[in-house]
């Protein structure tokens, strides 16, 4: 092992007898093996990250395949459906991850994300009059609350809370007429809207988020209820919203997609490795990585051309990649170089490692704290749209029930940990497919909803043990 | 004997009424270590968190290279280059050693970080102190040993520029072989020319490591000795009982002569 050059001053400085070369601070490249032999002894203490969801998912797959007589399970239509259906809630889960990795937990991402989808579907019903749509007084407290969230969310420095709160109280008041963009923005702007009290009641008041998120999870139940009407529902025709969850990509846009999609993920991992190794910087071994960058390559390219070819039963063809896989890739990739390239997102994973340190540090803890919640309602939001586009409508039950439980799942599932600090934005998507999954094949199995509920519930006890167990392994390993 | 860098002359802080510092004085000298020992609630944290700009004093001033400072709060501290180890670290678990050296400073720009510069500044600054226990900068805190926690906290320290540092009980939880390299590194820290303040319990330490031994007695600075003039009972008479032979208090009128 060579000694990079720029140590050499500083080695030198220290003394006789101390070349960089002693060092044993300069394991910086590794083999292939030695890096393999590395991640088992990681597993072994505990540090599990996504595989059990991934093993998990492998296993589900093979499962519903031999088990789905009918062979719909496996088939690309079924495939493809799962994929539409699972997408919204999972966008829930993404966005909670921001959440659980500060520690705390935000159990009105659904019915917030239920709010946004109402007040969506009411201002394109009502052509943009909300305040004909919703009488005088709720249409004044509504604003109200907006421009208050605003005033909060500059009081915790989140400031593009404020500005986005203070747009949507906007386009209310305006009445600008419907239209499908706006409708999507105004969605967002409420969940932002949401964010901004949910943050400040728990980082700048400090009530615990578990109260706060419930009792806003009863509150916004209350406000759907209030909007749409019992028993009422609000119908979303509109060509280019129903499209979001049940359209798809032309074949050349898909091929589009992948090349850009995988070339980009190739792209930079072996850019960043050249870079790593060049700088004599700590960087996995290069065969490791040119094996994960083969296999995202090759396993895009695969389902890039099953799902280009015609999936329908009937006459009128069914092909191209659904639009919800776009949508998920983009807030990965977003959500992932926050929290693995920004400041923000190193504030973020310190907050949830260690809340003092973060405020020694000199970490402004109560904007983080609050900036998380703010993510994680605009998420739900995104995630709002996904789901009522798949409906085709919204009802008072929007985003309650299991949604919230569904998303959090995602979230363990995958490998985020509850106890903050560990946890990635892809772990949400594995753990939302794994979900999605189960969800569909038990519905293909002809399994009655109570099998579907206990065996997701079981599948999350068990995710939530996984966790508990590896933390700690890994805390006995620590010491 | 170099220049001294930082000087607390008179100082006094009392919270309510209760005063904790009396009129202390204390100088701080480049390339030394200065060893700051007293029993408990003699007011070495204290006088700690005023150096450190979490208490603001009550009386006397505070030199740095000559000259009166205030300090207000801990930025203005960490602006002249004061830095101090809390004895609880303050590490995060979940980060590695480079994100926790940088965490709060880290370089680039806010939307991309320059993790290549923090990495290669981190190893540096971990090679000049001959840290030779880790074996990669990009392991995260959890899995460190505390002789290794410790010894990223002082490097986090260090990689500042700091003048000063002041080190809280460093050695306090360690096995024999962690509190070595610890003292090793404190040394390490004396001989690029930083300031040390080492406050500790441990009497074997202290003699081993320190130029001078600063005794506070009941919020008094009862002696402020180079470590070769004294011996380890008298250190240990004057933090039980504020003086020893010739060192320490006057004794009180009444007792001379009897």
């Amino acid at each position: 092992m060579t000694a990079p050059e720029t140590h050499k001053s500083a080695a030198e400085k220290a003394g006789p007898g101390n070349r960089a070369a002693d060092f044993g601070i300069d394991t910086t490249a590794r083999t292939t093996g030695e890096a393999i032999r590395g991640y088992l002894r990681g597993l072994r203490n505990g540090e599990l990250g996504s595989l059990p969801a991934l093993l998990g998912l492998a296993a589900l797959f093979v499962l519903f395949t031999i088990l789905d007589s009918g062979g719909t399970f496996p088939s690309l239509l079924n495939l493809a459906n799962l994929l539409q259906q699972g997408a919204g809630r999972t966008i829930i889960a993404m966005g909670l991850v921001f959440v659980l990795l500060t520690g705390e937990i935000d159990l009105a991402a659904g019915t917030a994300s239920g709010l946004a989808a109402a007040l969506m579907a009411l201002h394109l019903v009502s052509g943009g009059n909300m305040l004909g749509a919703m009488g005088g007084f709720v249409f004044a407290v509504l604003i109200v609350a907006m421009l208050v969230a605003a005033a909060l969310a500059i009081w915790v420095r989140v400031w593009a809370g404020a500005v986005v709160s203070v747009l949507t109280a906007a386009i209310l008041l305006v009445g600008v007429p419907a239209n499908p963009w706006i409708e999507m923005l105004l969605a967002v702007g409420v969940g932002v809207v949401v964010g901004c009290l949910t943050g400040f009641l728990v980082a700048r008041v400090g009530m615990p988020s578990f109260v706060v998120t419930l009792a806003l999870f009863i509150t916004w139940q209350g406000v759907i209820l209030q909007l749409i009407g019992d028993g009422g529902t609000l119908g979303l025709r509109d060509p280019v919203i129903n499209a979001v969850a049940n359209g798809n990509l032309s074949t050349v846009g898909s091929w589009v997609l992948f090349v850009v999609a995988a070339g980009g993920y190739a792209a930079v991992k072996l850019l960043q490795q050249r870079a790593r190794l060049h700088k004599g910087l700590v960087a996995q071994p290069t065969g490791l990585v040119l094996i994960k960058v083969g296999a995202v390559v090759v396993l895009g390219a695969v389902a890039t051309f099953l799902l280009t070819q015609d999936r329908s039963p009937g006459v009128i063809a069914i092909s191209g990649i659904p639009y919800v896989v776009p949508i998920v890739l983009v807030l990965l990739v977003l959500g992932t170089y926050v929290l693995d390239r920004t400041r923000f997102g190193r504030h973020v994973y310190a907050v949830g490692g260690n809340r003092e340190a973060a405020r020694r540090a000199g970490i402004d803890v109560v904007r983080i704290r609050a900036a998380v919640f703010v993510i994680s309602s605009a998420f739900a939001a995104i995630g709002a749209i996904v789901y009522s586009s798949k409906v085709g409508s919204v009802s008072p039950a929007a985003g309650g029930g299991n949604t919230l439980l569904f998303a959090v799942g995602a979230a363990v599932i995958g490998g985020t940990s509850l106890f903050g600090g560990r946890g990635r934005v892809s772990n949400a998507v594995i753990g939302g497919a794994v979900l999605a999954t189960v969800e569909n094949g038990l519905g293909l199995l002809k399994q009655p909803a109570a099998v579907v509920f206990i065996i997701t519930g079981l599948v999350l006890l068990l995710a939530a043990g996984v966790d508990v167990l590896s933390r700690r392994k890994s805390a006995a390993a620590g010491r | 004997m170099s220049e001294p860098i930082l000087q607390l002359r008179s100082v006094s802080k009392s919270f309510g009424a209760v005063q904790v510092l009396h009129d202390v004085d204390l100088t701080v000298r480049a390339g030394e270590v200065t060893a700051l020992v007293g029993d408990n609630g003699a007011g070495k944290s204290t006088l700690v968190k005023c150096v450190a700009g979490i208490h603001p004093i009550d009386g006397g001033e505070i030199l740095f290279d000559g000259d009166p400072v205030a300090l207000h709060s801990p930025s203005d501290a960490s602006r002249l280059g004061i830095e101090v180890v809390y004895q609880d670290l303050a590490l995060a678990d979940n980060l590695d050693i480079v994100q926790n050296m940088f965490l709060g400073r880290e370089r680039g720009r806010p939307w991309l970080l320059d993790e290549a510069d923090m990495e290669q500044a981190a190893r540096r600054t971990l090679a000049s102190l001959s840290v030779r226990t880790v074996t990669s900068v990009r392991t995260p805190v959890a899995s460190l040993s505390g002789g290794q926690r410790q010894t990223v906290a002082i490097a986090k320290a260090v990689l500042w520029d700091s003048r000063v540092v002041l080190l809280d009980e460093p050695t306090a939880a360690l096995g024999v072989a962690q509190t070595r390299q610890v003292l090793d590194l404190v040394r390490r820290l004396a001989e690029q020319g930083i300031g040390v303040v080492l406050i500790s319990h441990n009497m074997a330490d202290v003699f081993e490591v320190a130029d001078r031994i600063a005794t506070l007695y009941l919020g008094r600075m009862v002696a402020e000795v180079p470590t070769r003039d004294v011996t380890h009972g008298q250190v240990v008479e004057l933090i039980t009982a504020g003086r020893s032979g010739d060192l320490g208090l006057a004794r009180p009128e009444g007792v001379v002569g009897q």
